[in-house]
């Protein structure tokens, strides 16, 4: 059995989580608002040291008063706070929206609409492969029907966007064993860690 | 004056979608310089949430009750972890990130790993092949969990063959088309905030 | 009515029956390990061939970006991908993009660098953690040096040999993206697809099915998804690690949920639920987390 105080705290946490699964308890909702408030405390002090600080404070001691920009515009967002103020957070928003909708437009239609179009059309392989390649085109294109609601799915359109679902639903089903397996891997890795560097019974620890 | 956001989004917004056709690098360091500035009104975004959260558990720890004693931990762990983060820093050795090894990433992964009772209790009581559709998002699924481990090849040598041909056929061709169409989506939507066609993100303030 | 009375009642089964099977499922397999076989599949492989493929003494660029809550995953990966690099004389030049990272790294840098004798600084460079995800991207295209004038230990860049010639993603023949998050599209995005660099990525399982289409068009070489992909990784490295120690588990509560699956199917449709609507059943927490 492990000798570290975190080790303790870790191991005690975890079973704390693990009791809602007898029933919701004082000891599940202790872990529950302890997580709330530490998961908000940590993404804040690591923006605060990794963002605030390299970027605008050290910026700022130097002289530099560029970063005064982005201070004040954080300023406004934080006119929120108060009915008064809060249209003032909307040029910070104004800001923020603007530069990840430029960013968003070149880079979407790069990687993600030009790059797929291409081998979407790229010739289908020889032989039998031509049948997977057949099936990739049609479930590409249905999908692409299904998704298109600027009008009613009736006739051929209709038709296609149901053949649409069905591979959706096919990619939706692959999704669900990736996940399992994904919670699954976590919850393997909560008991290696009572089991081994708690509880140090794991053979082979 | 109401207009003034919206002429800064189709500003930044522009300038940044004509960045990405300049490779000198002066336009880069431009564009790296308001990615900085982002992150900056990002973590005062952060702070403004931090701070509705810490007003919220304020209040009830203020109004007593039964629930009181839950909202304290959740300011108490808020505040001390982003009081030390300021003060100390965020890096190895530090109070925040020996907290953060031995409260949040247990905390953070148990909840997660929690999830694997819940899908498993959920596969049992939900997961009916009522349709076409239902049907093939649960074969496909029990096809991935069993034919993707160790023990489904022990059964039979061709579930991992067809668990690939699932994700590389059906599976990449409805990927690719929920690729095609949120990068049309994503596109559009950037294009109308741009041009300030779209201004429901600003919402009524 | 007999079968019918045990179907319904297996319907109403108190789900913390449920629970128990699912950890037992877990708990006993690791406790008394057979050690399944794990078989690689072709994507993992094409993982391993690409780093192969690269010439003996070159760079490689490995960005790690997780933190603890999914380290279960890519903690196992890393480890792996560091060892087989290591054993290839690559020289793999390691950043974070992710603030709780740096200590996970340094852990699997101290075991990868021990087992394969390796030394800081003359068979990597650990360049720690930079904030800002896509604009640090963005920049390692244009000068590393300038996202970090230093490493991880504060030594200087520029008094760092291994470095020398090294400033961009134009100077790796490789990049490999370990991620758990939507660093992965931005590698895809710019390091890819902008820049056009061969890109390997390694990514929680809950992702993984969704960069299949960037397998087809070249943007990615290969891809690793969860403690699965990992376990076949460690398999075509010959080691032993975290992800094929899990593998016997995994398997055993995969096997438990497809049967209650499929139990549950059987049970609905012997009583004539199917067409009616779920059973119900209760017990455990009622509020889902």
């Amino acid at each position: 059995m492990s000798h570290s105080v975190d080790t303790w705290i870790m191991a005690l946490l975890t079973l704390c989580v693990f009791s809602f699964l007898y029933r919701d308890n004082p000891f599940y909702r202790f872990a529950e608002h302890l997580f709330v408030g530490a998961a908000a405390g940590y993404l804040l002090a690591v923006q605060y040291q990794n963002v605030l600080v390299p970027n605008m404070i050290r910026p700022l001691g130097r002289g530099n008063l560029l970063p005064l920009v982005p201070l004040a515009l954080g300023i406004m967002l934080l006119g929120r706070l108060a009915e008064k103020t809060s249209s003032a957070s909307r040029w910070a928003l104004a800001f923020y929206v603007g530069i990840y909708s430029g960013i968003a437009v070149p880079a979407y239609m790069q990687a993600q609409i030009f790059a797929q179009l291409a081998d979407a059309t790229k010739p289908w392989q020889p032989g039998w492969g031509a049948i997977n390649s057949a099936l990739i085109l049609i479930g590409f294109l249905t999908v692409l029907a299904y998704f298109f609601f600027s009008a009613p799915h009736r006739g051929l359109h209709g038709a296609s966007a149901r053949v649409g679902i069905w591979f959706l639903m096919v990619a939706f089903g692959a999704s669900f064993g990736y996940t399992v397996m994904a919670r699954v891997s976590l919850l393997i890795a909560r008991v290696q860690f009572l089991l081994r560097d708690w509880l140090g019974v794991l053979p082979g620890a | 004056m109401r207009q003034g956001p919206f002429v800064l989004t189709f500003l930044v917004g522009a300038m940044l979608i004509a960045i990405f056709f300049i490779p000198h690098y002066r336009a880069q360091q431009v564009q790296t310089q308001l990615l900085d500035w982002a992150n900056i009104v990002y973590a005062f975004a952060l702070a403004l949430g931090s701070i509705s959260l810490l007003v919220l558990h304020g209040n009830k720890v203020r109004a007593g009750g039964s629930q009181a004693k839950y909202s304290f931990v959740t300011v108490a762990a808020l505040v001390v972890i982003t009081v030390a983060g300021v003060v100390q820093g965020v890096e190895e050795g530090t109070l925040v990130n020996r907290i953060y090894n031995a409260v949040n990433a247990p905390l953070a992964s148990t909840m997660f790993a929690l999830l694997a009772f819940f899908i498993a209790s959920a596969a049992f009581r939900a997961f009916r092949a009522r349709n076409t559709e239902a049907t093939l998002l649960l074969a496909t699924a029990l096809i991935m969990m069993f034919g993707r481990v160790s023990i489904g090849e022990f059964v039979w040598s061709g579930f991992p063959p067809l668990t690939e041909w699932l994700l590389d056929v059906p599976n990449l061709a409805a990927k690719r088309g929920v690729a095609i169409g949120v990068g049309l989506g994503a596109v559009a939507t950037a294009l109308k905030i741009i041009l300030g066609i779209d201004r429901s993100y600003m919402g009524k303030a | 009515m007999a079968d019918g009375g045990l179907w319904r009642r297996l319907l109403r089964l108190d789900r913390r029956w449920i629970f128990v099977l699912v950890g037992l499922a877990t708990a006993v397999p690791l406790l008394f390990p057979v050690n399944l076989p794990v078989t690689p599949t072709p994507r993992v492989q094409a993982f391993y061939d690409a780093v192969e493929s690269v010439p003996e003494g070159s760079p490689v660029l490995l960005s790690l970006d997780y933190e603890p809550d999914i380290m279960a995953e890519l903690q196992p990966m890393s480890i792996a991908v560091l060892r087989h690099c290591f054993r290839r004389n690559l020289k793999p030049v390691i950043l974070t993009l992710y603030p709780a990272g740096p200590g996970l790294i340094e852990r699997a840098l101290a075991i990868a660098s021990e087992a394969e004798g390796k030394k800081r600084d003359v068979d990597f460079v650990f360049l720690g953690y930079k904030s800002g995800s896509q604009s640090v991207i963005l920049g390692l295209g244009e000068s590393i040096r300038s996202m970090f004038p230093e490493d991880f230990w504060g030594t200087p860049i520029d008094d760092i040999p291994l470095m020398a010639n090294l400033n961009a993603y134009a100077d790796f023949p490789l990049v490999i993206n370990l991620s758990g998050s939507a660093i992965a599209d931005y590698y895809i995005r710019i390091a890819a697809t902008r820049y056009h660099k061969p890109l390997l990525l390694g990514c929680t399982a809950v992702m993984a099915t969704d960069y299949y289409p960037y397998l087809s068009s070249g943007q990615l070489l290969g891809l690793m998804g969860g403690m699965k992909g990992a376990a076949e990784y460690e398999r075509l490295a010959g080691l032993f690690g975290d992800a094929r120690r899990g593998m016997d588990a995994q398997s055993m509560v995969h096997v438990v949920i497809v049967i209650l699956v499929i139990l549950g199917n059987v049970a609905l449709l012997t009583t004539g639920g199917l067409r009616r609507g779920p059973g119900a059943s209760s017990g455990g927490g009622s509020r889902e987390p």
